[in-house]
């Protein structure tokens, strides 16, 4: 069997599933049911600095985007950090860490933008034994209004300087959180690397407003008939922070400085994809919010089914393994020539790739007498969309066309050779291949 | 011209070879992938499950369905072996509309539980599909293990006990192990010769070794012989003996056990060899008496009769098998119970006296009635036959305590034989693996 240790930092956990900071990390109770069940680690819920805790709304804190059948498709909160006292989640994390020493813990801080600020927590946590700090600066409401979370994220500049300070005053190693509420990922995530980061995790959470009360007129979640934008999460998010994960990855600036991957991790291959995109391991919140502490056990036999299967022996070897594979837009290959087919016996004809081609796309598909579909090859531009609204799997399918066919869309001949837009006769700056 | 259903006595071949193949294929033909991931979908994860809890080897329902719902269809089949070894065949065969899926959250909300037996099918035919055992053996151990009776109680702690590393020696009276895998389960549940498919699959693990055709109390094979020849034994010979009516001219040809007619039908090579009546009647009221009516209208009987002495509610088979049994044409007769059977060498009729369910018990009523019929199963119940002297019993069956502990030291019972429990495949398996446990904890 595979195996799932996970080394992130020097950090070692049984496996690369993490609890993210959030409610499911909130407190002791919480922690010690989470390792039982079998979390390789978790990050504590967010600190703050010491002094009258932190104050949450007394109504709702959560807005819901729902598939027909009620499964949870995104979830978005307005809740701060920790409302409980700085002491206490001290003394508990202290408490559970050596009860768990094989379990990461990680103590995650939000203090103001104030090297005194840092510099006074830092020892505190550093005394309980806690494997490292990841410093939260993505929480993209409430907090950011005062300056921390996503205000920090969201300037390059701070973030260097605050990791700086963490580095100075923290010996052990220091994650920096960023926010996705940023046109570039990229500039962060090189200003947490100057700032001496040992790692990025990603992403927080995004602003948003899942959905608006269209009798009280006011965004869910109302808090007494008005609502604020809260942070999105849960598998909707999943396909950016796949993109963000990517593109520090392969960003030459930024290539290797280790990634922990979060966003909409709900099973083994939301997992797998995260690592293979280049993060060293992943945090999860909203799966766990929605169905409890037992789903790491599918993730962990499916990661391991799927490492077995695919001969990786340790969690190392899968890290980063499509990161070659992700390109920019102008490397893709334009020789490469599909054309849809479609599966008669599998067909059911309901006609929606018919609606689709026609009214929005190519019109490349044909319906013929008895509802019979057929793609017009000298029309079918290899969209995929007809693919996509297909409700049957495997029905369309795209067939590559072979070097020396034709291509009836364009008459051509199907050129053996890769060749992409940077050489292209339409493109302007394209420089000829020698 | 052939025999028809209408042709009368007791023959074979009433119908032609495609409609008996047809009659006796897949009753739920097996998922696909995506009506799997469908059905799996609808699970809700329901934290300390309810159907978890209504399955007699607590099969983690909620983990195994949220593996086949995320495309590891082999991981949820090493969850159900876990707990299950036989879960292939008790996909097949549970009454689930009485165990998991009667508590689905969704069958109590909506009418409409998520299909867990036919998702457990899909996830081990898959893992078993690949040839493919999911167990090792511990170190072994160097204990003896004898296990008398091959059905689902002895495989089950046979499998457990040789995980566990110890070597065991399991001893069936008939000449293939299974059980009522193999000689009892309707034919159209367990089709392809899965039963056997599965033993086979079963013993992968090692260290287990079958001797059939060894019965215990012949050949002297004897309890006080096993026990002193090895570390523990158990017992899982199930219910031998079959009760009888107890209504007059019950000797009459063409009466039989439905058992054995069963027995019969599940070994025939050729379906179309199987002589059965024009009008057949069976009394019961049980999974065996369905089952025998069942599968006598699909061999093509005109005219199947299933008697029973109380109401619908009191049957023991559930209410789903018996609307299967009246979708196949059987024709079912409540508080009624035969007085005489009626015929000159071989059952022409069969007497019946109407029955009403008062606070003295069952009475008849003095009214009667005949059924013509010319072919007569009973399956009023088995009851256990040849239990090895110097057990205690208890209501007929052999008495236990804790997991499956018996009344004489280093030897364990279960399954059918063996009080408490239903008579149902699941909590044999489930009996079976739990003594096996015992054993190996006393054992080491
Ligand atoms: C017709 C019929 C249909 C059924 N349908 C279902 C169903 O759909 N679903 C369900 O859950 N349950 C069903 N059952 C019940 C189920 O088959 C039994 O509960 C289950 O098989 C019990 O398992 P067991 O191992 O205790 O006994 P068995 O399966 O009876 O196995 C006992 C084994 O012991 C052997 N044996 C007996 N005596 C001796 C001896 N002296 N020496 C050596 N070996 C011996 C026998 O040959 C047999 O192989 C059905 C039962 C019958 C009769
Ligand atoms: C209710 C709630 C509270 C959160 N609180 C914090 C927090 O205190 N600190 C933090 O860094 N992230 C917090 N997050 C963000 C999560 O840690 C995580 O980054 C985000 O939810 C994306 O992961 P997911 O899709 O698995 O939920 C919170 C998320 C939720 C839903
Ligand atoms: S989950 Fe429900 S019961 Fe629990 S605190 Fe929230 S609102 Fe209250």
């Amino acid at each position: 069997m595979a195996d799932l240790t996970s080394d992130f930092l020097g950090i070692r956990s049984p496996n690369p599933f993490w609890l993210a900071s959030a409610p499911p990390t909130d407190k002791e109770y919480n922690v010690r049911r989470a390792f039982e069940a079998g979390w390789g680690g978790v990050v504590w819920k967010t600190l703050g600095s010491e002094g009258p805790p932190i104050v949450n709304v007394n109504g709702p804190r959560y807005g819901v985007l729902y598939g027909a059948d009620r499964q949870l498709l995104g979830l978005n909160n307005i809740e701060l950090i920790t409302d409980r006292p700085l002491e206490v989640n001290l003394e508990e994390m202290a408490r559970v860490k050596a009860d768990y020493p094989d379990r990461a813990l990680i103590a995650s801080i939000m203090v103001p933008c104030e090297e005194e600020a840092w510099k006074a927590i830092l020892p505190r946590v550093e005394e309980t034994g806690a494997d490292g700090i990841e410093l939260n600066f993505g929480c993209p409401h409430g907090m950011s209004e005062r300056g921390m979370g996503s205000a920090v994220g969201q300037v390059p500049e701070y973030i260097e300087m605050v990791t700086r300070w963490c580095k100075k005053y923290y010996s052990r190693p220091v994650i920096v959180k960023l926010t996705p509420n940023i046109t570039d990922i990229r500039k962060p995530a090189a200003a947490a690397k100057n700032g001496g980061a040992d790692a990025v995790s990603l992403i927080n959470t995004i602003n948003s407003i899942t959905a608006v009360d269209l009798d009280d007129l006011a965004p869910e979640p109302k808090i007494d008939g008005k609502g604020s934008h809260g942070g999105y999460c849960g598998p909707a998010v999943k396909p950016i922070a796949l993109s963000m994960v990517s593109e520090i990855a392969r960003d030459p600036e930024t290539a290797g400085l280790p990634i922990s991957g979060i966003g909409g991790v709900t099973t083994w291959r939301d997992a797998a994809e995260f690592l293979v995109l280049g993060a060293g391991n992943v945090q999860v919140c909203t799966a766990a919010m929605t169905y409890g502490f037992k789903i790491v056990e599918e993730m962990i036999s499916g990661l391991s089914q799927w490492m077995d299967e695919k001969g990786y022996a340790s969690v190392d070897e899968v890290v980063g393994c499509a990161v070659p594979n992700v390109t920019d837009w102008k490397h893709l290959n334009l020789n490469y020539i599909t054309k849809a087919r479609i599966d008669q016996d599998l067909c059911i004809k309901c006609g929606r790739c018919f609606a689709a081609c026609e009214d929005t796309s190519h019109q490349a598909i044909a319906m013929n007498p008895g509802r019979v579909f057929e793609v017009k090859d000298d029309e079918c531009v290899a969209c995929n969309l007809c693919v996509n609204v297909c409700p049957v799997e495997d029905c369309i399918t795209m067939v590559r066309l072979e070097a020396g066919e034709i291509d009836e869309r364009t008459g051509k001949v199907v050129e053996p050779d890769y060749a992409n837009w940077t050489t292209h006769p339409n493109n302007p700056a394209a420089t000829a291949a020698e | 011209m052939g025999n028809s259903p209408f042709t009368p006595g007791v023959v074979s071949a009433r119908l032609p070879a495609e409609a008996l193949a047809e009659n006796f294929g897949d009753l739920h033909a097996p998922y696909t992938a995506h009506e799997a991931h469908v059905a799996a979908d609808r699970c809700y994860f329901c934290y300390d499950a309810p159907c978890m809890e209504a399955c007699p080897t607590t099969i983690d329902i909620p983990l195994f369905i949220r593996q086949i719902a995320t495309g590891t269809p082999e991981a949820a089949a090493k969850t159900i072996f876990d707990q299950n070894i036989l879960g292939g065949m008790c996909a097949r065969v549970c009454p689930v509309e009485q165990l998991c899926e009667e508590v689905c959250v969704r069958e109590v909300a909506e009418g409409k539980p998520v299909e867990i037996g036919r998702l457990q099918r899909y996830a081990t035919d898959t893992l078993m599909a690949k040839n493919a055992h999911p167990f090792e053996r511990a170190a072994p151990t160097g204990k003896r293990i004898a296990v008398v009776g091959a059905g689902p109680a002895g495989l089950a702690c046979a499998h457990r006990l040789a995980m566990k590393g110890h070597s065991v020696t399991v001893f069936d009276a008939r000449p293939k192990a299974g059980g009522l895998n193999e000689y009892g389960i309707a034919s159209y549940k367990t089709v392809d010769d899965f039963a056997q498919k599965e033993v086979d699959w079963l013993l992968r693990i090692g260290g287990i070794e079958v001797q059939t055709g060894r019965a215990l109390g012949e050949g002297g094979l004897t309890l006080d012989a096993l026990a002193a020849d090895h570390d523990a034994v158990f017992l899982g010979i199930g219910l031998g003996g079959v009760n009888a009516l107890g209504a007059e001219g019950e000797e009459t040809g063409n009466v039989a056990d439905a058992v054995d007619f069963i027995e019969d039908l599940r070994q025939a090579r050729d379906l179309a060899t199987l002589p059965v009546g024009r009008d057949v009647v069976v009394i019961g009221g049980g999974m065996t008496a369905i089952d025998a009516a069942v599968q006598s209208k699909l061999l093509g009987a005109q005219n199947v009769t299933l008697v029973y002495r109380r109401g619908r509610d009191r049957m023991s088979a559930s209410e789903y098998e018996q609307d299967l049994a009246a979708s196949k044409g059987v024709h079912i007769v409540h508080h009624a119970m035969p007085v005489r059977v009626i015929g000159n060498g071989a059952v022409r009729e069969v007497e019946f006296e109407y029955t009403s369910d008062g606070p003295n018990g069952l009475e008849p009523t003095g009214e009667t009635f005949r059924l013509r019929a010319d072919q007569l199963l009973r399956a009023i119940g088995q009851r256990l036959e040849g239990a090895p002297d110097g057990l205690t019993l208890e209501g007929g069956k052999i008495a236990v305590s804790g997991a499956g502990r018996t009344s004489m030291p280093n030897v364990w019972a279960g399954g059918d034989c063996a009080a408490g429990g239903d008579d149902l495949t699941v909590t044999a398996v489930a009996e079976g693996r739990d003594a096996a446990e015992d054993i190996h904890a006393q054992l080491s």
